[in-house]
């Protein structure tokens, strides 16, 4: 197969050639290269093969109805995924709520406003921020974060919109409402650093054009430069769902873990991540294992099919640039 | 022709340019109080006992995490030795052999691998390495941080090697080089100091990584022997001391977080400096 895809020379090389340079290392180094090349398509193969048959004796018992089933009742030998579904898009749609505006418009500052050599420095911090693990958001999370929220976030919440059901009810400082909050933190950056590049990919004479025609700065960016970058942020936006939906640490130091589906922000929940953290290594008995591989199997899927919308998205405008 | 621009634009350009701009110093100040509150409270919880003891069972005070750092240390090099030469080795092949199409399918499936949750990597780990084992062990853990570091080590190489000017490639061959030789011995040493830097920031992304060790590498209270038994390590004792009750774990856990958070930002800063400096970022 390597020597009829590889022909360095014009003519077709003869089995004698072949085993030539084969000995001269040059074929070896081809087929080596090529062998972990295919090596990574195996390993993703088997990521998908390893956690389809072993959720398979949950799918066998409860069907598709575990998707829809909110009681998860490990005792009693009933799993249902929905608290956790619940959990991580409330989660997730709370934390893009806030990182998508601040995100946004952080990365029009760097493209669009700041000097480049301010721009990269900023840039470099942001980077750092991405870099920040998982479990040191959390840490921080569970002592500084869930104490400033319950002292002084939710007290102004219930006063000014108690009446609302998503702001009701009793307050414990683990919640939906922090785990959010954290994750909009972490997620942020991937926002800005992937629509910088989006925005600096719009060609200078388009913000000229405009420019020349009288607009102010913020007029050209918001009315020329948006909306030819917006197919890339809406990538950006994706990319960071995926984070979002996929993040365990710092969600499971802060959610409450109680699978519960309750309209209000203010009360514990659970995250598939986080359930498949706390409760993997001490779950007994196959279904419960498998359970817990099928909730992994579902974050997979939705991560994969977000992930993958994402890329088309950025790849289309980066794309049309060059 | 009147070209002045009205006050109710002039006003409205001020407003949106300073809120983006305090929306950025917003997200920053973010980074530089992490970092000022985990000096601040982790290196007063720091001793020397951090680094040398081993942790005391519960209810007593005192103690280290000198097995989580030893343990910490033994997964990464697992991991290293997995997914350093796979991922390097098929950027090569990116780089300098593949065709188009196939170059698409590869980089669009080592994209989507760097998206996959770190905790679904853990439980592949888990089917293929503790399941038959029988035991949890530093050698799953390393497979799951290994598996972790593939996709960086895939598009670093082959971004650098890319970077690398053709002409390098064709003097090389115009001297008679074999196409292996022309990429080990002159492309590959050209980009060196970039991939290094490359693979330092995707050890440094794995060193922090806590959801795939759960259920992996596990974790205990001594020192672990080998790399087939259940292995300490650094998130996830963070992880296991912050969520404990006594007050005395958190401020171990604070001084591991100021541990890992340091090290992890000292190789990103070296790393990211290193690729700044060097000839590949010529091309950016």
């Amino acid at each position: 197969m390597a020597g009829s895809t590889y022909v360095p020379s014009a003519s077709r090389p003869t089995a004698s050639s072949f085993y030539k340079r084969l000995r001269g290392g040059d074929e070896v180094a081809y087929l080596l290269t090529f062998a972990c090349a295919v090596a990574i398509l195996v390993i993703v193969g088997l990521i998908v093969v390893e956690l389809w048959t072993n959720s398979q004796p949950t799918v066998k018992q409860f069907g598709l109805g575990f998707l829809w089933s909110s009681r998860w009742d490990p005792n009693g030998g009933h799993f249902g995924a929905l608290p956790f579904v619940y959990g991580t898009c409330v989660t997730a749609f709370l934390a893009l709520l806030i990182a998508v505006p601040l995100g946004v418009a952080a990365a029009i500052f760097l493209a669009e406003m700041a000097p480049p050599r301010l721009s990269n420095i900023l840039t470099f911090l942001i980077e750092l921020l991405a870099a920040v693990p998982s479990v040191i958001y959390g840490l921080i999370g569970i002592f500084v974060l869930v104490p400033i929220i319950r002292d002084y976030l939710v007290p102004v919440l219930t006063r000014l919109f108690g009446y609302l059901p998503i702001f009701s009810g009793d307050f414990y400082g683990v919640s939906f409402l922090s785990a959010g909050l954290v994750l909009s933190v972490m997620v942020v950056p991937f926002i800005i650093s992937v629509s910088r590049e989006v925005l600096l990919a719009v060609p200078v004479d388009q913000r000229e054009a405009s420019l020349a025609l009288g607009t102010t700065k913020w007029e050209t960016t918001w009315q020329v430069v948006i909306p030819n970058a917006k197919t890339g942020i809406i990538g950006s936006i994706f990319l960071a769902l995926a984070r979002a939906l996929g993040e365990t640490m710092a969600v499971t130091m802060v959610i409450g873990n109680t699978p519960k589906i309750t309209p209000s922000l203010l009360s514990p929940g659970y995250s598939i991540a986080a359930v498949i953290a706390n409760e993997f290594a001490e779950a007994s008995g196959n279904l419960y294992v498998s359970s817990l591989i099928f909730l992994g199997l579902v974050l997979f899927g939705l991560t994969i099919v977000i992930n993958a919308l994402a890329r088309i998205l950025v790849l289309t405008t980066s794309r049309r640039r060059s | 022709m009147d070209m002045r621009i009205s006050p109710r634009r002039k006003i409205a350009n001020a407003v949106m340019l300073s809120l983006s701009g305090l929306c950025t110093v917003l997200v920053i100040s973010v980074l530089f109080f992490i970092l000022g509150y985990l000096l601040w409270h982790g290196s007063s919880s720091l001793s020397l006992n951090f680094f040398t003891k081993l942790p005391k069972p519960s209810g007593e005070t005192g103690g280290g995490m000198a097995n989580a750092i030893i343990g910490s240390g033994k997964v990464l090099l697992v991991a290293t030795c997995i997914g350093v030469p796979l991922g390097f080795l098929a950027g090569v092949y990116l780089a300098e052999y593949s065709g188009k199409t196939f170059a698409f399918t590869l980089r669009y499936v080592v994209d989507l691998l760097n998206g996959v949750p770190s905790i679904v990597i853990g439980i592949v780990a888990y089917a293929v390495v503790v399941r038959p084992m029988g035991h949890y062990s530093a050698l799953a853990g390393g497979v799951a941080l290994g598996i972790m570091m593939i996709p960086i080590a895939v598009r670093t190489t082959e971004e650098f090697l890319l970077a690398v000017p053709n002409s390098l490639r064709e003097g090389a061959l115009a001297l008679g080089a074999t196409k292996a030789k022309t990429i080990f011995t002159v492309v590959i040493p050209a980009a060196i100091s970039g991939l290094i830097s490359g693979m330092m920031l995707n050890l440094a992304r794995v060193a922090g990584e806590t959801a795939p060790l759960l259920f992996t590498a596990l974790g205990n209270m001594f020192m672990s022997p080998g790399f087939m038994h259940p292995i300490a390590t650094l998130p996830v004792m963070i992880y296991n001391y912050a969520i404990a009750p006594e007050e005395d774990l958190h401020q171990q856990a604070w001084a591991a977080g100021f541990v890992l958070l340091t090290l992890v930002l000292f190789i990103n800063v070296t790393a990211r400096l290193i690729i700044a400096r060097g000839p590949a970022s010529s091309r950016r």
